[in-house]
């Protein structure tokens, strides 16, 4: 192994650089900054139109949801829960990659996250915006949500029940939420700091300083910065793990056969994390290649997340296949039908595209050539995202459309609402990239510059502390 | 001291992590406390070279996690079986199984809001101006340049002999700067 270390071109092959062609330390503020600083191009109006128009559909859709009732959906008895609870399950946990990029990777000390992890925790504040819609409006009378909440109040007249995994939910959710939009703004205060120090106009200078706050880099600020930063990151690794972790006990605290396993916390987390890697792909190799930045968002980036992709992938399949097993084991009836129905009832052909995209296909990830062409990921990547869908519905609609007597049988199918809100959603999430990414610089700046001093570093002193010297220098 | 009422400090340029480092040592060997360096990303190993302490911010989280913890407690034993008692389902008025969920989120909740709020109230944040801004390459120190200011407020500071001595340590650029 020390062999390995004296050889540059061995360390080389070890740890295929994060950062190519060898910018310097202004080229990357310059590429970084510069897309918040030239004139706006007519893309990005046209982006706005048309993700825009799309938000305003969502609106409408709410509009006419709140002023009618949730009878506009397709939810009905047995199917209470439709199409609201699979999209707020899906959007939540997109989320999830974000966090576990900027804070479990950053626990490990994984360099590669520095390039991607503003992106990807820009990418769970949207999601989760858009998974709070469907909690607030599915009520019936969101004027009335905050009765989810404890708050002293003349018309409830009676307080809420701490037994029950909804308000566990509530919690987490709001929680996450708070601390993710946290740890964004914490990650870029400094980053702001760049381009009010580079503004060419007064009012420029001003908004930026203000959202700033007055940030200043020096060894003071960074220390405490620093402290905050490793206190976040570790306090949301078990926070998204916990999210997860209790939406699945929605389900799972139930009786509902299907729903009342042990297995649903790990693998919903697990599940979660493969979406979220899946469309951080997805939003990335379009990020990257139009804002110009491929040089700091590698290849070495991309295969990594698409090898967390295969790994997740394969858990995930694993657990349908833990399910099937303890359904037969169990020798419960219920919920051996619930799952021989699931993989042959009238819902078999969610399930088969579900494990055709979430089972099958990461497998390709497997070999090298697959998993580093950008077309292919990406076309992949949307596979995932299309088969956790399917897994939410699947788990959802199969398990309540056979209830315990035949003669309360039902199916569920979606409504034109159901359909525009949830396409409603996705206007709402580009929008809100459409707008993080003209105003606020995408790539964690100061933390790409920190890991660039770090590996070069590496590089000059790898040989003088593998022989003991005393390096006053030390990268840690 | 009176002379430098209006002066903050002397700002020496650098252009790398290393040579920063190393003028903070030559200046802490030469005698000078009070000094503040200003840089674009973290260096690891300035803290000690300035002689700093360590940050306190883990206290403040540790406060502001007992307080989570203990409100979601009080919150759930109170509402549950004091004053709305139900049984629902056979279950306890309160047990720590069921109120686990809710105690972990407020304890994370109230850990984050310490840690963001307590990191700016320690580093004096929000904060409109401060002399470093009156230095001219100021822009500098968020891009690629490494700054060194030595405080008017130290007992050795002279404007003159301060500056003469950071000129000795190769910073490329030097400047008196207001308070």
């Amino acid at each position: 192994m020390a062999d390995l270390a004296f050889d540059p071109k061995a360390v080389e092959q070890l740890s295929p650089p994060l950062v190519t062609g060898q910018p310097s330390l202004h080229d990357v503020t310059e590429a970084v900054s510069i897309h918040t600083e030239i004139e706006t191009h007519r893309n990005w109006y046209i982006a706005l139109a048309i993700s825009g128009s799309v938000t305003l559909l969502l609106g409408s859709m709410l509009a006419y949801l709140i002023a009618t009732g949730i009878g506009v959906w397709g939810n009905n008895n047995p199917v209470g829960w439709g199409w609201d609870i699979t999209n707020f399950v899906f959007w939540i946990g997109i989320g999830h990659a974000g966090t576990l990029i900027s804070a479990i990777l950053f626990l490990f000390r994984q360099k590669w996250r520095t390039s991607i992890n503003r992106f990807a925790e820009a990418m769970t504040l949207f999601a989760v915006a858009c998974a709070g819609i469907y909690p607030l409006v599915h009520v019936g009378r969101p004027w009335r949500a905050y009765w989810l909440f404890p708050i002293p109040n003349a018309d409830l007249a009676m307080w809420q029940n701490f037994r029950s995994p909804l308000l566990w939910d509530v919690f987490a959710v709001s929680t996450y939420a708070t601390v993710s939009a946290l740890f964004w703004y914490v990650g870029l205060i400094p980053d702001i700091a760049i381009i009010r120090d580079r503004a060419k106009t007064q009012l420029r200078h001003t908004i930026y300083g203000i959202a700033s706050l007055g940030w200043r880099g020096s060894a003071t600020h960074w220390k405490n910065y620093e402290k905050a930063y490793m206190i976040l990151a570790g306090l949301s690794t078990p926070l998204v793990l916990s999210v997860h972790t209790i939406v699945s006990f929605d389900f799972a605290v139930s009786i509902i056969p299907g729903w009342h396993t042990t297995i649903f916390p790990p693998y919903f987390v697990a599940g979660a994390i493969f979406s979220g890697f899946a469309m951080v792909i997805t939003l990335m190799v379009i990020a990257r290649w139009v804002f110009k930045v491929e040089h700091l968002v590698t290849m070495t980036h991309l295969e990594n997340m698409n090898k967390v992709i295969l790994a997740t992938g394969t858990i995930v399949g694993y657990a349908y296949a833990t399910e099937f097993f303890i359904a037969w084991y169990s020798g419960n009836e219920y919920e051996r039908f619930t799952f021989i129905n699931r993989a042959m009832g009238p819902y078999a052909w969610a399930y088969w595209s579900m494990v055709s995209c979430n089972v099958i296909s990461p497998q390709f990830f497997w070999f090298k050539k697959l998993r580093t062409n950008i077309p292919f990921m990406f076309v992949l990547s949307i596979f995932v995202n299309i088969g956790m869908w399917f897994e939410r519905f699947v788990i959802i609609a199969t398990s309540l459309h056979r209830d315990f007597l035949p003669s309360s049988w039902g199916y569920f199918r979606p409504t034109i609402v159901d359909i525009l809100t949830f396409f409603g959603t996705f206007g709402l999430f580009i929008t809100l990239f459409v707008f993080f990414t003209r105003f606020l610089p995408i790539i964690a700046v100061s933390e790409v510059k920190g890991m660039m001093i770090q590996t070069e570093h590496e590089k000059h002193y790898l040989p003088a502390t593998t022989t003991g010297s005393t390096e006053p220098v030390k990268a840690h | 001291m009176a002379e430098h009422s209006s002066i903050h400090g002397v700002v020496a340029d650098f252009d790398s992590p290393d040579t920063l480092l190393d003028a903070v040592r030559a200046a802490r060997a030469k005698g000078y406390t009070k000094m503040e360096a200003y840089t674009p990303f973290p260096i690891h190993g300035i803290d000690e070279a300035m002689g700093a302490k360590q940050s306190i911010l883990g206290y403040i989280v540790l406060c502001g996690s007992a307080t989570g913890l203990t409100t979601a407690i009080l919150l759930q034993w109170w509402t549950g079986s004091i004053a709305y008692p139900l049984v629902i389902s056979g279950k306890p008025l309160f047990a720590f199984e069921f109120g686990f969920p809710i105690m972990f989120e407020l304890t994370v909740l109230l850990s984050a809001f310490a840690a963001v709020f307590g990191m700016l109230g320690l580093n004096g944040l929000p904060r409109l101006n401060h002399p470093i801004f009156n230095y001219s390459g100021v822009a500098g120190s968020s891009d690629d340049r490494f700054l060194l200011v030595i405080e008017a407020s130290d007992k050795k500071f002279d404007a003159n002999e301060t500056k003469d001595f950071l000129a000795t340590l190769g910073a490329e650029k030097l400047e008196v700067i207001e308070a």
